[in-house]
């Protein structure tokens, strides 16, 4: 047998032996043998002494195609193994995707923390700045400077905790309007405020009523400011909290503050305008307060009522969040059940 | 105001439904409470006539009427009313009828006897207790002989009429009757209504003047008048007068007081009537006495008060002013002389009259928002006229008149420029006048401007506002145009500090834990508690439950009291956070509190819920201090965060709590809350913290500057040591940040063992360091020499073996 059917001999061998292993370990031992040192290759080359010089070349070459040839079945069947055994171990490693995923803790912002937050991005983006005061508030801007003096029949309106004559809970934002009103310096430009609070009433606290709740005050006043801006301003939050689809009306209201004041209604919730029980088969649901501001009110902080006019608001973040989320006790806000605080988990709103 | 449709009807043409008429009510006047027909809901309810009656054989007071409902058979109906008799002409309920309340009613037998139907009572078929009339208030109602036979009873008792309920503003007195509902219906659908002015027939016989006399301070009453009616005979009212009160809510009386509540409602002048014979003397409004008492006509006694305003005979209080009638001199059944009072009295003394007493009665709501001047005399005319036409007798000729009143009407200027300014519409003069001529407001052009004569019966009206709010009313609101201002540009951005408490609320969240929004006014051993600082509570004057009497001083409590809600409805795992006001006092004389800022935090079980794979260990201390230490952290504060054991906190565990300072300013406290407060509270094993939030605010930030990532590998070495029990980690940390040396750049300590193998008072305590220069490869020659520095030094300064 000449050397190059020695060396064709080991390489069919050699082939089929790579062809029958099904373990990668064995697959490499037959390498090593066939490739190494000690390899038949290697032992069947030591022939080539006996080879003319002409002849040599011819099948040193030879067996360098083989070795190649070896190396790649290696390394194909290799694949081939890796590939079966990974799926076997894929196979292996199955879980039931459908077991619950671990619990992350994440912490939710309190629902009317969120409807507050919506109306101040709104209004910022409108350009108006964020005023807070105190909760701790003088008879004086509660009520006088909001054309409420003493004796006012509206007062009974709003029972107030008093904590002497002159110093009261404040039962309402709208002190913020005279706050704001007395320090604005109107060469600067115009004011246009929003001002979110808690507020307290003299009240016992049921489903519809509670002794603290929250407020959002609005207030703009330049030199030309008017009815159809605070009508267009109202619609623009409405719209932003409650969606496009709802609409508006402006009601005839007294507010001692306001001239001419309206009672804005929205849309009611549960029927969207046709008429249910929630809204008094009306269609149409109030959500704040609003009017003009009254010259009573700019005059007594200082400002020139002949100039200067505007707007004001008040909306009950509480309120907004019983109507949008159909909350029927205002004690759940300020009870804490966790269960009722992390419902209102969904962003971005 | 309850508004009957079918009396608007008497003035104005209106053909609308109720529904739309109430809508438009709404959106150009007042706001509507409800349009209610009260046969809605009703059904076969027909007139009966009892032809016969006889004894049910097993009832005493039951009988077995036979009654002709208009069908060829007469029915049988058992009744047990004590005021039915044969010839009467009843309510009667037919079978299968729906009466008030929902109640079917069926064919049924009654003691063994069959009823088909029922004879009904007012209070059975919707009527409120409040109206019927003491006639028919403890039996079946009984109609006048010429109501039909079968026929549908609706009509017959006015409840047909659609009933308007106006919720008038305090602004709008006037639309608290029908005339002035009429004008502002007028205007807002542009007709001209025939009111007619009440003439008087007087008996030249009779003097008023000359029967009473009468004197009143104008400071209490601006207009007090009075006429005398003589002769009159009391009776019930007609059916249609009935009708008109009870529609309105008003229980019918007698001829006489029905007049004077008719007035009410028709001119929103409230009159009040006396029997002339029970008064001594002559008539006098003032103040009452300290001491005097009177009894109202619901028979209560009220002690009065001198800032009570009282009509007084010689001797006596016999009305409370505007308010109600005294019991002594009221109309009954003999009466037959009276005096009609119509005044205008001070708003303020009938409001505080009427809180002082709880009486809030048809007449205070009115005095309190106001009475047209105008309709003072009218309504006493039109009364007197009434009575003399119900109860007969002689109306005494004059006007007994102790006070009078007619204001100048005010006359206001505008401008279409000015309106159209305020407004944003784009009015003319013309339009705007056109809308004043709808209201019936005298107006007269010169040039640009608009002179506007207010009526007197619209006594809100004061300045150009108030015109202005009309003409947009009557305009509509609907036809305002929708616009943003424009003008000058403003920038809308948060402040830092709010910038920093919006993301104090989202750090905190991040952390775990969910806002709660609790209660500031608490008790007053509640807002005590937690007291960072000196403070005396700050109290109300009149709280409205014990609950809530005082302004907190923490905010932790308030969390106590959520997590308690929490527990007692089954939920252990609490983590909430808190921001908002506390409120401080440095003395029991300062009236106003200081507010202050603050956020809090309580953990209670675990933070998440226990799950298959989640082995979950209940909140502890030293989760709350990582949760407040991650917080300031992220506030990004000057300065080291240091804690220190406290026992300061009478409501915190004394061995579990600690102060927490940055950069030497006390910022606030974390702990353990104290098993016995825990207890009163009623929770379980709860942690918390408290922190000046305007503390935090205030407190310098560092700089905006990022630290480069070291190039070089850096080096870590572990050391174990056993000390005493008593060495505080933050003594340990302290001899290796001064010994450590230059490379040393952080230390974590990853165990703390105390038990077997380490000896009694002693703990193992073991941390990694690193090691790292930022300029080089750290050598480990170098690292080794610090770290037996280290090694020495504790060994030195605080005893340790290190292991
Ligand atoms: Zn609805």
């Amino acid at each position: 047998m000449s050397l190059r059917d020695k060396l064709s001999e080991i390489k069919e061998k050699g082939l089929a032996d790579i062809g029958q292993t099904d373990d990668l370990k064995a697959l490499n031992e037959i390498r090593v043998h066939l490739l190494g040192k000690k390899g038949p290759i290697t032992a069947a080359l030591r022939g080539i002494k006996e080879l003319t010089p002409e002849e040599r070349p011819e099948v040193g070459s030879y067996a360098n195609k083989i070795r190649d040839a070896i190396t790649e079945a290696v390394a194909q069947h290799r694949d081939q193994l890796e590939t079966i055994q990974l799926n076997k171990q894929l196979a292996a490693e199955k879980i039931d995707v459908t077991l619950p995923g671990k619990p992350v803790a994440q912490g939710q912002p309190h629902v009317i923390q969120q409807i507050i937050d919506q109306i101040v991005d709104l209004f910022l983006g409108m350009g108006y700045e964020v005023l807070t005061g105190p909760e701790v508030e003088e008879d004086k801007y509660n009520f006088e400077m909001m054309n409420l003096p003493k004796n006012h029949p509206a007062r009974d309106m709003q029972d107030t905790f008093y904590l002497s004559k002159e110093i009261l809970m404040r039962t309402q934002t709208s002190p913020m309007q005279a706050r704001a009103l007395e320090k604005h310096d109107f060469s600067k430009g115009p004011l246009k405020m929003i001002s979110p609070g808690i507020v307290y009433r003299r009240d016992t606290d049921d489903p519809t009523h509670s002794h603290q709740f929250h407020q959002v005050e609005g207030l703009v006043i330049d030199e030309h400011i008017t009815m159809a801006d605070l009508k267009g301003t109202l619609i623009t939050m409405a719209q932003n909290i409650f969606g496009d689809k709802f609409d508006i009306r402006l009601r005839p209201s007294y507010f001692p503050f306001t001239e001419p004041s309206v009672e804005v209604d929205v849309t009611c919730f549960n029927c969207m305008g046709k008429g249910c029980d929630v809204c008094k088969h009306t269609g149409w649901i109030e959500v704040l307060g609003a009017g003009m501001v009254h010259p009573n009110v700019l005059k007594m902080a200082g400002v020139d009522s002949d100039v200067y006019g505007g707007f004001a608001f008040g909306v009950g973040p509480d309120r907004f969040a019983m109507l949008k989320y159909g909350v029927d006790d205002i004690r759940d806000f300020y009870l804490n059940d966790v269960r009722f605080l992390n419902q209102f988990s969904k962003r971005g709103n | 105001m309850k508004v009957s449709y079918n009396w608007l009807k008497q003035y104005l043409d209106l053909n609308m439904p109720a529904k739309d008429l109430a809508e438009k009510i709404e959106r150009t006047a007042v706001e509507v409470d409800s349009v209610t027909i009260a046969e809605d809901g009703l059904k076969k309810l027909v007139v009966g006539h009892i032809l016969s009656m006889k004894k049910h054989p097993e009832s005493d007071h039951l009988h077995i009427c036979s009654v002709d409902v208009g069908e060829d058979e007469p029915l049988q109906i058992v009744c047990g009313a004590p005021n039915v008799d044969a010839g009467q002409k009843v309510i009667v309920a037919l079978p299968n009828s729906r009466i008030g309340g929902n109640v079917k009613i069926k064919r049924s037998k009654m003691r063994g006897v069959e009823s088909e139907g029922m004879i009904c009572a007012l209070d059975e078929i919707g009527f409120s207790k409040d109206v019927v009339p003491k006639e028919w208030a403890d039996g079946i109602y009984v109609f006048d002989d010429d109501v039909p036979v079968g026929e549908p009873i609706y009509h017959y008792l006015g409840m047909d009429d659609p009933i308007i309920d106006l919720d008038v503003t305090p602004n709008r007195g006037d639309m608290l009757s029908i005339i002035g509902t009429v004008h502002d219906l007028a205007a807002i659908y542009d007709q001209k209504p025939e009111i007619k002015k009440p003439s008087v027939e007087e008996d030249q016989s009779l003097d008023a003047n000359a029967e009473i006399k009468a004197t009143a301070d104008s400071g209490l009453a601006k207009a007090y008048k009075l006429r005398v009616v003589e002769g009159v005979k009391i009776a019930p009212s007609p059916t249609w007068l009935q009708i008109t009160l009870w529609n309105a809510g008003i229980r019918p009386i007698n001829n006489v007081v029905d007049v004077t509540n008719y007035i009410l409602l028709k001119y929103g002048q409230p009159l009040h009537s006396f029997d002339k014979d029970k008064i001594d003397g002559d008539i006098v409004v003032r103040n009452a006495k300290k001491g005097e008492k009177l009894v109202t006509l619901d028979e209560d006694e009220h002690e009065l008060s001198p800032d009570d305003m009282v009509i007084a005979d010689n001797d006596q209080p016999i009305a409370l002013a505007g308010v109600m009638g005294g019991f002594n001199t009221q109309i009954d059944d003999d009466t037959q002389n009276v005096v009609i009072e119509s005044a205008i009295f001070d708003s303020f003394h009938i409001r505080k009259t009427a809180q002082r007493h709880v009486l809030h009665s048809e007449a205070s709501q009115r005095f309190e928002r106001g009475i047209n001047p105008d309709g003072v005399e009218d309504a006493l005319n039109e009364a007197v006229s009434m009575i003399k036409q119900l109860a007969g007798g002689k109306i005494a000729q004059g006007i007994v008149t102790a006070s009078e009143y007619h204001p100048e009407l005010p006359v206001i200027s505008i401008t279409a420029e000015r309106a159209n300014h305020v407004l944003g519409t784009s009015l003319k003069l013309e339009e705007i006048k056109r809308i004043f001529d709808r209201l019936e407001f005298p107006s007269v052009e010169h040039g640009d401007t608009l002179a506007v004569t207010v009526p007197a019966r619209r006594w809100d009206i004061h300045i150009d506002a108030d015109l202005f709010e009309e003409v947009a009313r009557i305009y509509g609101y609907d036809n305002l145009p929708v616009t943003l201002p424009t003008g000058r540009q403003t920038i809308g951005v948060l402040t830092s500090t709010q910038r920093l408490q919006r993301a104090s609320r989202q750090i905190l969240e991040g952390i775990g834990l969910t806002q709660a929004i609790s209660y500031s006014l608490t008790t007053d051993a509640k807002a005590k508690m937690f007291l960072m600082r000196d403070s005396e509570p700050t109290k109300l004057l009149w709280p409205m439950t014990q609950d809530h009497t005082t302004l907190r001083m923490n905010l932790v409590s308030g969390l106590l009291d959520d997590v308690a809600y929490n527990h007692a409805h089954k939920v252990d795992d609490v983590s909430l956070y808190e921001t908002g006001r506390v409120f401080y006092k440095d003395s029991a004389d300062q009236i106003r509190p200081e507010e202050v800022e603050h956020v809090a935090g309580v953990i209670t079980g675990n933070l998440t819920d226990p799950a298959w794979n989640n082995h979950v260990k209940p909140a502890d201390f030293y989760l709350m201090k990582g949760m407040v230490n991650q917080f300031i952290v992220n506030l990004g504060i000057k300065g080291e965060i240091a804690y220190s054991a406290t026992d300061q906190y009478p409501e915190m565990h004394p061995g579990r709590t600690a102060n927490i300072s940055i950069h030497g300013h006390n910022v606030g406290f974390v702990g353990q809350i104290h098993p016995q407060i825990a207890k009163m509270f009623k929770i379980k094993e709860t942690y918390a913290f408290e922190l000046n939030m305007q503390a935090l605010i205030d407190l310098p930030k560092n700089d905006d500057q990022y630290q480069p990532i070291a190039k070089y590998p850096s080096v870590k070495r572990d050391i174990s040591m056993i000390v005493d029990s008593e060495t505080t980690n933050d003594e340990i940390v302290a001899v290796m940040n001064k010994r450590g040396g230059a490379y040393l750049s952080a230390i974590r300590l990853f165990d703390v063992y105390e038990g077997e193998n380490v000896p009694d008072g002693k703990k193992s305590m073991a941390y990694s360091l690193t090691y790292v220069n930022p300029r080089e490869t750290l050598k480990d020659e170098v690292v080794n020499a610090a770290f037996e520095k280290i090694k020495k030094r504790l060994t030195a300064d605080l005893n340790a073996e290190i292991r």
